[in-house]
Order: C-alpha cells, then sequence, then structure tokens
C-alpha cells in the first residue's frame, strides 16, 4: 500500500515540529534554569521515542486498524502537549543549585524528563505507526520523516530570529493542527470530528492571550537577582537564536559593573545599563561623555597590563560585546581599533539603540566593529595588530561552578592560539584576561594550551615571551610575539605594584615576588607556569587533580577539568563545604547517560522478557539479537558522525549557528534523499547493496576525518558563499548514504517479520538519547575524530548483523 | 470560664503547647549541638588554611547559642541544622553554617569591636557577629528581607544589632571606622568606600561563588599604614597537586 501525500507531508510537519520542539526547549530551559541542565533534561525527554517504540510494538495490530484516527490523535496531543508540557514543567520547583544538597531534587528532575518525554512520544507514535502501516514502503516514510527533521532545523533558527521562544510554542501547536487537517483531508467525510476539533485547538492558539505562557526564570539566576533591587526595571528585551537579551536600568541603586577591580582603586564606573544573555552573563553598556577620565576604573583592572608596557597604534578586541574592552583601549588613546562581536543584536544596542549613551562607542571613526565570529574574522582578514585582546569572555558564576565543562569553545584551543600570534604583529601581544579561580583550573589550563601552542609552532623559548598577572578576582596573560625586555619587565613591575597585583610569571621572577598583594596558600599559578614551561610539563600536568590537558580543535574543552582520579578525594570534601570542587556539568553528562542507558534497558529488554511473543518475536528464536545489535548500532552511529562534522565544519563555517543549522539540515534532507533513494536497493540482493552506502560512509568519514586539515586549509582560502557551498557538498554524500541503512533493513524485516518493524523503531529511538550524550563524553575524553572512527566501526558491525536479520 | 472542667481542659491545653515548645527549644538545641560538632571535626582539616589549630572558642559558643532555626523560613525549619545552605526567598540564601562559622573566625573581632554586615540576609550572620561584639551594623537592599531580618533578630533577642535597609555599596558612613566588614551581598567587585571605611588593621571578608556553593573567601586586610593586601582562601583543605610531579 502506498502512502498519500497529504500523509507524507504530515509526517514531515510532525518530524519538522519536534525537531524544532526540541532545539525551542533547550532554548527556554537555557533561560529559565541553565544550559547544562536543559541538555540533560531535553537528552532524556527524548526516551518518549523509545517509550513509542515499545508501546507501538505491544500494541501494532490493535492501533494499525485506527490507523488515520490514532495519527489524528496523536498530532493534536502533540499540538497541546506542547505548549502545556513546557508550562507545566516549569512549575516544579527544581533548583539545580540545591542538587547537592537536597535528594528531593532528583525527583523533581525526574518530572521534568516524564512531562517533556510525552511530546516526542506523541510525535514518534505517528512516524512508528505510519512505518509499519506502509511497511512495503517505509523509505518513504523514513524519507519524510528525515526530511522533515531537515526543513525543521532550519525553520527553527529562522523562528528565533523572528520570535521570542515563549511564542514559538503558538506556532508548533498550529504545526499539529496543519499536520491533523492534511491527514484528515483524505478521507474528509469521516474525519469531520478530528476538523472540528483541530478548527477549535487551532483558534484557541491562536486566541489565548500571549502572557499565558510567560517564562518562569530561576530565582536564582542574576538578572532575577537584580530584579530585586528598588526601581529596577526591564528596558528591552530582544531574542535570537544567540539568547535571549535583556537590558536592565538599575533605580536607586547604579549598577556599578567593573570585575576586577584593583583595591586600591577610587573611581566607580559611570551610569552603567545591564544587559543579561539567557537572564544570566550580565556584561554593562557604560554611559561615555567623550571624557576619558570617567573611564579611570577601566585603568584598575589586569586587563589594562597590555596599555602599559608599550604603546599601540591598533588594537583588534575579540568579543567586543557591549564595549567594555573597547572603551579601556580608548581610554589608552588607542588610535585605531577593530572590535569583532558574534551577536548582532548586541551591536546593534551600542551602535544604534544606545548610541547616545555611548557616546556613539562603535561609530566613532577609530572603531570599527564587526559582526564575526572571532576566527571566522581572523581566517579572512590579512591585517597584524599591536594588540589582539580577549577578556572575560563567559560569566563569573556559571565559569565557576563548572556548567561549560561539556561546552565546546574553539576560542581557547591550541590552534586558536597560533591563528592569533598570526596576526600579532612583531613585538605585539596577544592578551587574554580569565576569571581566578581557587584552586586554579582554567587559567592553568590556559597556559598548557598556550605554552603548547607555543611549542608546536617551532617556538624555541617560550619562557622568555610570556607574562602573567592576577588581581584576587581576575587574571591577565600576555604572549608577545617577541622577546619580553628588561623595561617591559620594569613596568610590569610598576603596574602591578601600583594596583596590588601579583606577577604570577615574567622571565626572570622568584617564587617570592609572586604571592605578596593576594596571598594564596600557595603561590599555585606560579608553579604552574613555571612547571609547564620547563621540561617536565607532562609530568606536572598528569600530577595536577584537575584535567589541564591543552584544549585543541580536536578536543576544544577549555572548561572540561573532571579527573576521576581526584572523584573520591572531592567526594569526602562535600560535607566540609568542598561541593564546588565537582565539575558538575561533566557529572551531570555521566548522570545523563547512566540514566538513559537504564531507561533504555527498562524499555528493550523488559519487553522482551515479559511479552517476547507480543513483540512478533517467535519463541526459541535468537534472531532478535542481530536485529536489536543492527538498530542500535545504526542509532549511535547516525549522530556519532552528525555531531562530530557538525563540530569540524564549524571550524571552517565558524559561526555556529550557521555551521550547525547548515550541516544539520545538510545531513537530514540529504538522508531523507537516501532514504527515498534505498527503495532501489532493497528490490535485489540486499547484502552487497547494503555494503556498497556503508563503505561509502566509510570511506568518506575516514578521509574527512584525517584530511581535515587540507580541506580546512583550502576552503578557509575561498570566499564565505563557497565555504558553505563546498561543505554541502562535502556533506551530502555522507549524509545520502547515511539515510540508507535504516530502510533498507525495514524494508527486509517487513518482508519477513513485519511485526518487528515498531520495535526496531524503538530501539533506535533509545540508541539515539545514548549517542547524543555519549557523544559528547567521546570527544571530551578521546577527540572528534576518534568519534568519527568509532561511528565507522559501529556501521561496519551492523553491516554485519545485516545478513542475520532474517 | 469558672467551671472546673473548662478550666482544666484550657490549662492541659496550654501546658500541652508550652511542653511542646520546650520539646521543640530542646529538640533544637541538641541539633545545634551535633552541628557544632561536625563543624569542629570539619574545620580541623582546614587549619592549614585558616593560620589557626581550631575555630575560636568564642565563635563556637556563638553557634551554640545563635538559634538559626528563627533565621530561616518555616518551612525550611526541620533542616535549619543540617550544615547545608539554604534558600531565604528573592534569591538569596543562608549560607553553610560551617562558611558562616569560619567568616566569623576570619574577623578575629574584639567584644569592644564595631562591625558592618553588607547583606543582612536572615539575620543569622549578624546574630553571630552581635555575639562577639557590641557594634554591629547591618545593611540589606531588599525591603522585604531587610524587614524579615530585622523581626528575626528582635525575636532571638539581638536588640542591640542596627539594621538598615539601603545600599550597602558606601557602607555606613555615620558608624565608620569599622575594625571588620562582612560583605556577604556579592559584588562585581570590593566597593571602595568599604575599603575606606576599614581602620588600619581591620579585616573585611568576602564570600565568592554562586548562590549555595561557596567557591572560597577573600580576606582584605587594611595593615597600619592602610596598605591593602587579601588572602584568598579555600574553606576545604585541598591541594591541587598530588605531589608526584
Amino acid at each position: 500500500m502506498k502512502p498519500h501525500l497529504p500523509l507524507l507531508a504530515a509526517v514531515a510537519i510532525i518530524s519538522a515540529s519536534a525537531l524544532a520542539y526540541e532545539v525551542l526547549l533547550m532554548r527556554l530551559f537555557s533561560i529559565i534554569q541553565w544550559h547544562h541542565f536543559a541538555y540533560m533534561m531535553i537528552s532524556l525527554a527524548l526516551l518518549g521515542y523509545g517509550v513509542s517504540g515499545v508501546f507501538l510494538a505491544l500494541n501494532r495490530d490493535r492501533l494499525v486498524k485506527l490507523f488515520p484516527t490514532w495519527t489524528m490523535a496523536n498530532m493534536l496531543l502533540f499540538s497541546c502537549s506542547a505548549p502545556m508540557c513546557f508550562l507545566l514543567a516549569q512549575y516544579i520547583p527544581f533548583n539545580p543549585a540545591e542538587m547537592l544538597w537536597t535528594p528531593m531534587q532528583l525527583w523533581n528532575l525526574c518530572s521534568i524528563y516524564l512531562i517533556l518525554a510525552l511530546p516526542f512520544f506523541f510525535t514518534a507514535n505517528v512516524a512508528g505507526l505510519a512505518l509499519y502501516r506502509y511497511k512495503d514502503r517505509v523509505s518513504s516514510i523514513y524519507a519524510a520523516d528525515l526530511s522533515g527533521a531537515g526543513i525543521g532545523s532550519i525553520g527553527i533558527m529562522l523562528l528565533l530570529f523572528l520570535l521570542f521562544p515563549e511564542k514559538i510554542l503558538t506556532v508548533l501547536m498550529l504545526s499539529g493542527v496543519v499536520a491533523t487537517l492534511l491527514v484528515s483531508s483524505h478521507d474528509l467525510e469521516r474525519s469531520k470530528p478530528w476538523v472540528m476539533l483541530s478548527v477549535i485547538i487551532g483558534l484557541t492558539a491562536i486566541i489565548t492571550p500571549s502572557a499565558s505562557i510567560a517564562l518562569k526564570v530561576s530565582p536564582y539566576k542574576t538578572l532575577n537577582q537584580l530584579l530585586q533591587l528598588p526601581g529596577t526595571q526591564i528596558i528591552g528585551r530582544y531574542s535570537s537564536p544567540l539568547g535571549l537579551i535583556d537590558i536592565v536600568k538599575s533605580g536607586t541603586t547604579p549598577l556599578r559593573h567593573a570585575p576586577g577591580l584593583s583595591l586600591n582603586a577610587a573611581t566607580e564606573p559611570p551610569e552603567q545599563l545591564a544587559v543579561f544573555t539567557d537572564a544570566d552573563n550580565m556584561t554593562a553598556i557604560t554611559r561615555y561623555d567623550g571624557n576619558p577620565q570617567t573611564l579611570g576604573y577601566l585603568d584598575q583592572t589586569t586587563s589594562a597590563l597590555p596599555y602599559h608596557l608599550k604603546r599601540h597604534a591598533d588594537v583588534l578586541i575579540l568579543g567586543a560585546g557591549t564595549g567594555s574592552d573597547v572603551l579601556q583601549a580608548n581610554y589608552h588613546a588607542i588610535k585605531h581599533i577593530d572590535a569583532v562581536e558574534l551577536n548582532p543584536q548586541i551591536v546593534e544596542l551600542v551602535q544604534r539603540k544606545y548610541a547616545g549613551f555611548t557616546g556613539y562607542l562603535y561609530s566613532s571613526a577609530h572603531v570599527d566593529v564587526h559582526v564575526d565570529e572571532a576566527r571566522g574574522y581572523l581566517a579572512a582578514t590579512g591585517k597584524t595588530y599591536n594588540l589582539v585582546n580577549l577578556s572575560l569572555l563567559d560569566a563569573f558564576g556559571a565559569s565557576a561552578a563548572g556548567l561549560y565543562s561539556m561546552a565546546e569553545n574553539y576560542l581557547y584551543t591550541e590552534q586558536a592560539v597560533r591563528e592569533y600570534l598570526r596576526h600579532v604583529s612583531p613585538d605585539g601581544y596577544l592578551s587574554i584576561t580569565r576569571w581566578i579561580k581557587i584552586p586554579p583550573r582554567d587559567e592553568a589550563k590556559l597556559l598548557a594550551t598556550v605554552i603548547g601552542a607555543l611549542k608546536t609552532a617551532g617556538i624555541a623559548q617560550p619562557r622568555q615571551q610570556i607574562v602573567m598577572i592576577r588581581g584576587w578576582q581576575t587574571s591577565t596573560l600576555l604572549v608577545k610575539r617577541g622577546i619580553i625586555s628588561a623595561d617591559e619587565i620594569a613596568r610590569l613591575k610598576q603596574f602591578c605594584n601600583e594596583r596590588s597585583f601579583d606577577p604570577v610569571y615574567y622571565p626572570g621572577i622568584t617564587e617570592q615576588e609572586a604571592n605578596r598583594f593576594n596571598v594564596q596558600q600557595q603561590p599555585y599559578l606560579y608553579r604552574a607556569a613555571t612547571a609547564l614551561l620547563g621540561d617536565r610539563s607532562q609530568a606536572f600536568i598528569d600530577a595536577y587533580k584537575f584535567n589541564i590537558e591543552p584544549a585543541t580543535d580536536d578536543k576544544p574543552y577549555l572548561f572540561h577539568f573532571f579527573k576521576w582520579r581526584t572523584l573520591p578525594e572531592i567526594s569526602s570534601l562535600m560535607a566540609s563545604g568542598g561541593s564546588f570542587l565537582l565539575e558538575s556539568g561533566y557529572l551531570l553528562l555521566i548522570a545523563a547517560l547512566v540514566q538513559a542507558v537504564l531507561a533504555s534497558l527498562l524499555l528493550i529488554v523488559l519487553p522482551l522478557r515479559l511479552w517476547k511473543n507480543k513483540l512478533g518475536i517467535e519463541p526459541d528464536s535468537g534472531n532478535h539479537l542481530p536485529l536489536l545489535a543492527y538498530f542500535f548500532c545504526l542509532g549511535l552511529a547516525f549522530l556519532f558522525i552528525e555531531i562530530a562534522f557538525i563540530q569540524k565544519f564549524m571550524l571552517i563555517l565558524h559561526h555556529p549557528l550557521y555551521a550547525i543549522t547548515v550541516v544539520l539540515s545538510t545531513f537530514l534532507l540529504s538522508a531523507g534523499a537516501g532514504s527515498y533513494f534505498s527503495t532501489r536497493l532493497t528490490a535485489g540482493t540486499e547484502t552487497p547493496i547494503l555494503m556498497l552506502p556503508i563503505g561509502v560512509i566509510a570511506l568518506l568519514s575516514v578521509n574527512y576525518a584525517l584530511g581535515f586539515g587540507t580541506i580546512a586549509e583550502f576552503l578557509l582560502k575561498t570566499g564565505s558563499l563557497s565555504r558553505y557551498l563546498f561543505s554541502v557538498i562535502l556533506i551530502a554524500p555522507l549524509g545520502f548514504c547515511m539515510g540508507m541503512p535504516f530502510p533498507v533493513a525495514l524494508a527486509k524485516i517487513s518482508r519477513t517479520n513485519p511485526a518487528l518493524i515498531p520495535w526496531a523503531w524503538g530501539i533506535n529511538g533509545c540508541a539515539s538519547v545514548i549517542s547524543a550524550i555519549l557523544a559528547t563524553l567521546i570527544a571530551m575524553q578521546f577527540g572528534f575524530t576518534v568519534l568519527i572512527f568509532l561511528a565507522v566501526g559501529l556501521y561496519g558491525l551492523a553491516a554485519w548483523c545485516f545478513p542475520r536479520l532474517a | 470560664m469558672k467551671h472546673p472542667i473548662f478550666r482544666l481542659v484550657v490549662s492541659g491545653i496550654v501546658l500541652l503547647f508550652f511542653s511542646a515548645c520546650a520539646i521543640a527549644e530542646n529538640d533544637f538545641a541538641r541539633q545545634r549541638h551535633a552541628l557544632v560538632t561536625a563543624i569542629k571535626t570539619e574545620t580541623a582539616g582546614t587549619r592549614g588554611y585558616l593560620d589557626s589549630e581550631s575555630l575560636d572558642q568564642r565563635v563556637i559558643e556563638a553557634l551554640l547559642k545563635v538559634p538559626r532555626h528563627e533565621f530561616v523560613p518555616d518551612a525550611e525549619r526541620p533542616f535549619a541544622y543540617a550544615n547545608r545552605p539554604l534558600p531565604i526567598g528573592y534569591g538569596q540564601t543562608i549560607s553553610q553554617p560551617l562558611i558562616v562559622a569560619i567568616m566569623t573566625d576570619l574577623l578575629k573581632l574584639n567584644k569592644s569591636g564595631r562591625v558592618l554586615e553588607v547583606g543582612t540576609g536572615s539575620g543569622y550572620q549578624a546574630a553571630m557577629l552581635a555575639e562577639l561584639a557590641d557594634n554591629v551594623y547591618t545593611i540589606e537592599i531588599i525591603e522585604p528581607l531587610a524587614k524579615w531580618a530585622s523581626a528575626n533578630l528582635k525575636r532571638a533577642g539581638y536588640d542591640t544589632v542596627h539594621t538598615r535597609t539601603g545600599d550597602g555599596y558606601y557602607g555606613w558612613e555615620e558608624a565608620a571606622p569599622f575594625d571588620a566588614i562582612v560583605v556577604t551581598a556579592v559584588a562585581s567587585h570590593i566597593p571602595p568606600p568599604l575599603i575606606k571605611q576599614l581602620k588600619p588593621g581591620g579585616r573585611m571578608v568576602i564570600p565568592v561563588g554562586a548562590p549555595f556553593m561557596t567557591q572560597y573567601l577573600v580576606l582584605v586586610t587594611k595593615d597600619a599604614d592602610g596598605k591593602i593586601g587579601t588572602r584568598q582562601i579555600l574553606p576545604v583543605n585541598f591541594v591541587p597537586l598530588t605531589g608526584r610531579h
């Protein structure tokens, strides 16, 4: 039986909506909670796919008789549950900050998973039952499902530019309604009640006041804490996929945002407006009346050091944000400043909306603002600068609590440092300012990364080119393109003495000089710097209780400090105030993996034990085991490759949003096309033909992984449009082949034991959930290249299982 | 009212009420004692970080005396003597007792000393300070919290603590200079006016970290010449190197 076109369109719409809902939930929970919890909640909510597979496997024959009704019911249930489940989940009093103290919070977290799993359960039911209903045409259904997801990945990015995230819930509600109407159009007479219900739900979605879907932001996020102050109010709100921006004006109490200010400073900042991204990560737009004296406080921070070592003609500020580093350069009368900022909305605020407030800072004749990703800008420019500056690009709170541990960051890798240094003119500096942590973690890892970059760049004497200082709150590391002179050292000492900062390292420093003003239990950073610059740097890295291995483009995790070896010691210190030593981001990822594995075992093994017959497995038959292995391997491998190449191509395409959107949608759309094309493979002998797409996947993946340096080198020399075009050309054949193994195997099962189709769908769903979490953990430990090779191995294993599927 | 049975019932209820209160108070005292024992054990490991063999006996006595349950919301009372931070509303927390003990110890207060707290919160830290110094001034910017803390302090018998609602950035000019300052409301930087209001020889303590999680303590000292220095103190005994390198 052939699925009619409206049904395929409806499956595609539901699949698009499910992917959009997944991305949207990540945005919404990143705003109301924190990103890493959002990641865990949504990863586990996707187990709704696994639950659906088991549910369909046990009830398939009953449900397939009611196919149109069942499909429309699930589509409308998705419509209603998408906004309702989110609203319900945000009313669960889950406070991540209390998790280590209150076990009750774990139950709250589990309740959130379960609630959020519902909409995914409904969407999975639609595709899962359609695969069973049209078992002769599984490739068409799967193609619609994948293509829909591809369109969804583009659609949600567009929607996030156009609408506030909470408003998109209404759009998703309507998409479920449209999908239902499409299915009903095939047999309008019998579907009248469903049409009526769809119209009612649609109208409800449209006329519901938007205020009824309000975000309930955690009271512990810095935005809400600032709003507690009398007279403080939000005066502007802007949204994009890069984040929700809130502008806050203080009332009676001035904002006074001046992180890292010296204790000797007597001045305070001028009037400021607070800028929050996702209700956190506070920065400030500072009033500037053209009088540099009002900016004196900016000379009292560690990041002012490079301006005191010598005069600079031009400066490049990476991550210019709301402009405080540009103001600092202004204060030091820099003739030309290039400021690079990723978020166009932030630039728009400083350049237009608050142009007068900032003294037309971003429109000044000597300031050029570039809306670009830092490394993307550098790849496209041949300019060199006296100073390249990166200061405090992440907020203290999240950074200190280890929340960024699983977030890739390509700004602080060996390759990035080498790229920065290529754009530093001779005798110029690269300056990186970071938060102080006790005991040191990212400062030590950054040092290891910078020193590693210098060593691999063939610098003979890195110890002659580095200086570092620290205050009580921030540290600044300078790398010079040349040898540090005695005059520069004298100036550094004077700068530190005047501001009560401590030198961490300069050529010729002694331990006594490194711990005078801001006394630490031991001169940790001095010892780290001298050890890392010495011959036994690897021994120091190994002996350190946190992971301070240099970050690279293949393992871009500057904030991943976790070492299993240290866990018992930290666990023993939990009650004595040592909970902050736990790298919570990494441990949450492990916790998510454990939960996903346990849930998958429950969903796969339990029905196998209890209802083997009902699943459609013949007694004493071992045939289901290769099937289980096959679909599990596919579920893991597909996402391993997808995730690894999204990250790899980000190095070529640079802009995180566009890179993710282009790579993901290309993978999904081409896989959809591959699935559709796979019908031609199923007509002849299966095994050798399946080997063809798997062989191509292996060949392309391995070649891309091993030759990525050459590909990147070639593409980075081309224009922006060509880079995107070439990336699509490179990914499309890979995605095309990756779309085939799933429908080819389903088609084979449909001829021998079609009852197993829903079960296979569920296995694949469970594996996908595990895969997303496991991929991050593997990449953190071994890098993306290893991840790709593992995926190829998994495809190989699937190919071995394929002949045994019958 | 004159009926004997009625009188008996009323007396019974009153007695029951008072005995329940007494039992609860006794229970709280027992829990407080257990908490202090735990804190003493845990701080024994931190002596290398605090430059003293153990917590000041006066701090321990203050911990034993201040009824923490009077400074937490009703819903949190059962956990008042757990060694953990607790939510007090408005996105604020009452610090872990261990951290409060270490912070108070670091101030090295004299009975006649003058101490300022910026960020009253629930009033618990102010009560601890009041046990050790005669002149305690505390400022809270969130008005409902300030009122609640003031009521908590009065109810617990700390009438001498001077409370104020307002911005702590400029300290308490009329009462300055101070022998000690505690800044529990985290700012992006240490306010210069507070450093100015610190007496030569004075000490200021600032906890640094996210809600529910103190990362480290900053001890700011001003020497006799007015020179400022800081010490960054880890509240636990943890050395980042294994010593094998």
